[in-house]
């Protein structure tokens, strides 16, 4: 799962995909997980900063990361590589 | 180190054409104290979910409403409608402020008359008396409000050879604009059937016709409709005195005003659209004052308000129990409270606040109830900030129809706290245990032992 | 004479097929003679045009929708105002004006706003569903209706009415049905859409003409305009239309005016008969969204309700040129997204 390279994101939460023009909104956590996406750290990467950085407990956040993962992928914003698929 | 404040990530498509949600952020402000108590602490202390009623509120709302009627008409009369609320104590409270009680069958009669309310200061309503609540209400000289003539002749029948006069009204229901008609109670205005009755208890010579009565629907959005009414039922009393000579002692206009809640569907918010008590009382008064009674025969004015008078004094708190994440996207949202104990949630779109601080943040969410069953659903569509398991929120105005309509479906009911005018709160009623439910019950014998092979 | 220097917000940038009043407002406003303006822009959408015409448009805000209620709505006019200190809200959504009404005199107490807009009882007297009381109580004529809340009562309307006959929702849409077939499915749609009551309406042939007026509050008639459509959209809106002097219809917008004693911007649609008979088919309690033709033919109504606002001393407009067209058109403009991201994620730009 990758992050899609070509979005746009900027520092207010505004996310754009050039690819379908669709745009969307995110608040300051959700901002901060794109950008580690986009910047190709994996899930437990990005768990292990956010435990070591914010007010939140593992399995709080492993929810909160899996399900907002999941919107992204059903906005089209990921993709799957073919290793990952096969 | 101090770590930095944690909220939900979220995500949202800004949906082109569709109106933005920009701006609703203070549709959540956070609702952390209820008249001084702090919602957290009040949980922790009675559990959740739990009913909170605050007396400040009742009082003063009952204050707004006797000073917007007894500004405009001389003689004015509140009766606290039972079916509302009939916890005890919120009746007491009414009570003490001068309000008599309006009952509508033997059970809640009984609650009446245990609440120490004198028997003539109870109005008896309902279709459904049964005979020996007849007894007891005529036996206690209580207003015995007539549904229809099956009553009516088994009050004559009650009374045959007896000493006793009982002192009755009759329900009039009539057009007054407004649809649905409520045509099923009560006697009929515009086909004659009403001024029939009448006759038949002035003929009868065995009753006291003392009062005329009238209910004309619920959550009315048009004071004018109680003008209408008011003036129809003044000329009917206008009719009596021209007749028999006797003077109606009280005209009883109901119920039925709005609370401030937002009915479903409805584009504008409640709080907004609402009367104010001052519109009733305005269009109730001038058609009274107006219909031709001389100043010593003016009737005295019963109103029978209940929700208008509760539904803003009751808070319902609650937790959230777990988030979901539907097939279309949407949120869903799990809260400790559904259906069972907030009924109202059928009708309304309750206000519904978190109960901590949150960023600006939001998401179109559902809100579920706990119980396994499709139509549990508090509200279908709210723009709600990311709440997670435990967090809390406050349900408001449900202080009308919810603590008499709530049902011991799969869960039991929770306690309800009343917090007292210097801001403490009081256990009115305790939460249930599964004695409460299984003290009614009864086992064959055949069926107590065994053991499952 | 020196222009005065004030800030007035606007609603109703969505000039687009069938476009709200708010663009031509405002340029009737930019050609005060009398005021310099600046223009808060107050938006529901992030794509109403008005936000992206900079030239017209100073600084615009998005408001709460109407649903979320009074307070909410007063809460960001606070954020507003501190930032702009406004003189004049002028809203012109139909669906907003309840809540602007009832906050009126709280915005003048507490932030020292001025409104000049219909009282809440001239609001609701001009109702769809009220409006056959209305011209019973002002003497207008009003095509026949009733207001139905069951199926039984669209087929027993055939002893009332004769077919075609319209079928109304509460706040929007109407349908004309020529059968009771068509009166049925239509009852079905617009119920769903706009719940009950439904208003079946008779059905007046003529020609669709419109005035465009504001009265003082006192009975007065500020200013008047009549128009006639010389082009419907498929929405049956004007794409364009001429001013026309037509004294019967004056003097009915007069009538009506001082009758009523409204107060604020107005929009009479009406149907001419062949017989020369005028059907009041409907009052719009703000100005239309071609208003600007009023300008366009000498009076400058938008002003004159600023004017009235801010107490200043107004004589009422005596005369117009008739024979005066508006052309509507449609224009693309390019827009960044950087402009787009803003409103969309700090509503405000």
């Amino acid at each position: 799962m990758k992050f899609k390279k070509n979005i746009a994101l900027s520092d207010s939460g505004f996310i754009f995909d050039p690819t379908t023009g669709d745009s969307f909104n995110t608040n300051p956590v959700g901002l901060e997980i794109v950008q580690m996406l986009k910047q190709d750290n994996t899930p437990q990467e990005i768990s292990a900063y956010f435990l070591k950085n914010y007010a939140v407990d593992e399995s709080t956040f492993e929810k909160d990361l899996y399900d907002f993962i999941n919107m992204l992928s059903k906005f089209k914003l990921t993709e799957h590589n073919e290793k990952e698929k096969n | 180190m101090i770590k930095a404040q944690y909220e939900r990530p979220i995500i949202q498509r800004l949906n082109v054409g569709l109106m933005n949600k920009y701006g609703t952020k203070t549709e959540f402000n956070p609702v952390t104290h209820i008249d001084g108590n702090a919602v957290k602490e009040l949980m922790e202390t009675y559990g959740s979910p739990l009913f909170v009623l605050s007396e400040k509120t009742i009082r003063q709302t009952y204050k707004d409403a006797t000073r917007a009627f007894k500004t405009r008409y001389p003689k004015v009369q509140f009766a606290w409608s039972y079916k509302t609320n009939y916890i005890n104590a919120v009746c007491n409270v009414f009570h003490q402020e001068g309000s008599w009680a309006e009952v509508v069958s033997g059970f809640e009669y009984l609650k009446a008359l245990h609440n120490n309310v004198p028997g003539d200061k109870i109005i008896f309503n309902g279709p459904d008396k049964k005979e020996v609540d007849l007894k007891l209400a005529i036996e206690h000289g209580s207003l015995i409000h007539i549904d229809h003539l099956d009553e009516l002749y088994m009050i004559k029948e009650l009374v045959a050879g007896g000493t006793k006069r009982p002192r009755v009204a009759i329900r009039v229901n009539m057009d007054t604009g407004i649809y649905p008609m409520w045509d099923r109670f009560g006697f009929n205005y515009e086909d004659g059937q009403a001024w029939d009755a009448i006759n038949k208890i002035m003929l009868s010579g065995q009753m006291d016709l003392v009062g005329l009565h009238c209910h004309i629907g619920t959550f009315m959005l048009t004071p004018n409709a109680y003008g209408v009414a008011a003036s129809k039922l003044s000329q009917l009393a206008l009719s009596v005195m021209k007749k028999f000579k006797k003077k109606i002692e009280y005209i009883d206009l109901g119920g039925g005003f709005a609370s401030k809640n937002t009915l479903k569907g409805s584009y504008i918010q409640g709080i907004d659209v609402s009367p104010t008590f001052d519109q009733y009382a305005e269009a109730i008064s001038t058609s009274i004052l107006n219909a031709g009674f001389t100043e010593d025969s003016l009737p005295l004015l019963i109103l029978e308000s209940g929700r208008a008078l509760i539904d803003e004094a009751g808070y319902l708190l609650g937790s959230v129990i777990s988030n979901k994440r539907l097939s279309d996207g949407r949120r869903a949202t799990i809260l400790d409270f559904g259906v069972n104990i907030l009924f109202t949630s059928f009708w309304y779109d309750h206000k519904i606040s978190p109960a901590q601080h949150f960023g600006q943040y939001s998401e179109d969410t559902v809100l579920y109830g706990p119980l396994c069953m499709n139509i549990d659903v508090v509200r279908e569509h709210i723009s709600f900030p990311p709440l997670k398991k435990d967090d809390q929120v406050v349900v408001h105005t449900v202080g009308a129809y919810n603590m008499t309509q709530w049902m011991q479906f799969i869960a039991m009911r929770p306690a309800v706290i009343m917090i007292d005018m210097d801001e403490k709160p009081h256990l009115i009623r305790k939460r249930e245990t599964i004695n409460s439910i299984q003290d009614e019950e009864v086992m064959p014998l055949y069926l107590e032992k065994f053991k499952i092979s | 004479m020196k222009k005065k220097k004030i800030s007035v917000a606007v609603s109703g940038l969505n000039a687009i097929d069938s476009p709200g009043p708010g663009i031509s407002v405002i340029r009737s406003l930019r050609e005060s003679k009398y005021f310099d303006v600046r223009i808060i822009g107050l938006s529901y959408e992030t794509l109403e045009p008005g936000l992206y015409m900079h030239d017209l448009v100073d600084k615009a805000y998005q408001l709460p929708l109407p649903s979320a209620g009074m307070d909410v709505l007063y809460a960001r006019l606070q954020y507003i105002n501190s930032i702009e200190k406004l003189d004049l809200i002028i809203p012109n959504f139909d669906a907003e004006l309840f809540n602007f009404i009832k906050l009126a005199p709280k915005l003048k107490a507490e932030l020292k706003i001025n409104t000049f807009l219909p009282t809440l009882d001239q609001f609701e007297a001009r109702h769809k569903v009220n409006l056959a009381d209305f011209g019973k109580k002002h003497k207008i004529k009003v095509p026949k209706s009733k207001t139905i809340h069951t199926i039984k009562e669209v087929l027993a309307l055939k002893s009332e009415f004769t077919y075609p006959l319209v079928v109304k929702g509460k706040f929007y849409d109407a349908t004309v049905a020529y059968s009771v077939d068509q009166a049925i499915s239509a009852f079905h749609k617009i119920t769903s859409k706009w719940g009950l009551p439904i208003i079946i309406q008779e059905f007046v042939t003529g020609q669709e003409v419109n005035v465009t007026a504001i009265g003082d509050g006192k009975g007065n008639t500020m200013g008047a305009v009549p128009m006639r459509k010389m082009y419907i959209t498929d929405k049956g809106k004007a794409w364009s239309g001429i001013s026309i002097d037509d004294p019967k219809l004056l003097k009915m917008t007069t009538k009506l005016i001082s009758s009523t004693k409204w107060k604020g911007g107005m929009e009479l649609e009406i149907v001419k008969t062949e017989k020369e008979e005028y059907y009041l088919i409907e009052i719009n309690p703000r100005f239309p969204a071609w208003v600007y033709l009023a300008v366009g033919c000498g009076q400058n109504h938008p002003e004159a309700l600023v004017r009235m606002a801010l107490k200043q001393d107004v004589k009422p407009f005596q005369k117009y040129v008739a024979g005066t067209l508006f052309v509507r058109y449609s224009y693309d403009m390019i827009v960044s997204l950087k402009e787009f991201e803003t409103i969309s994620t700090l509503g405000e730009l």
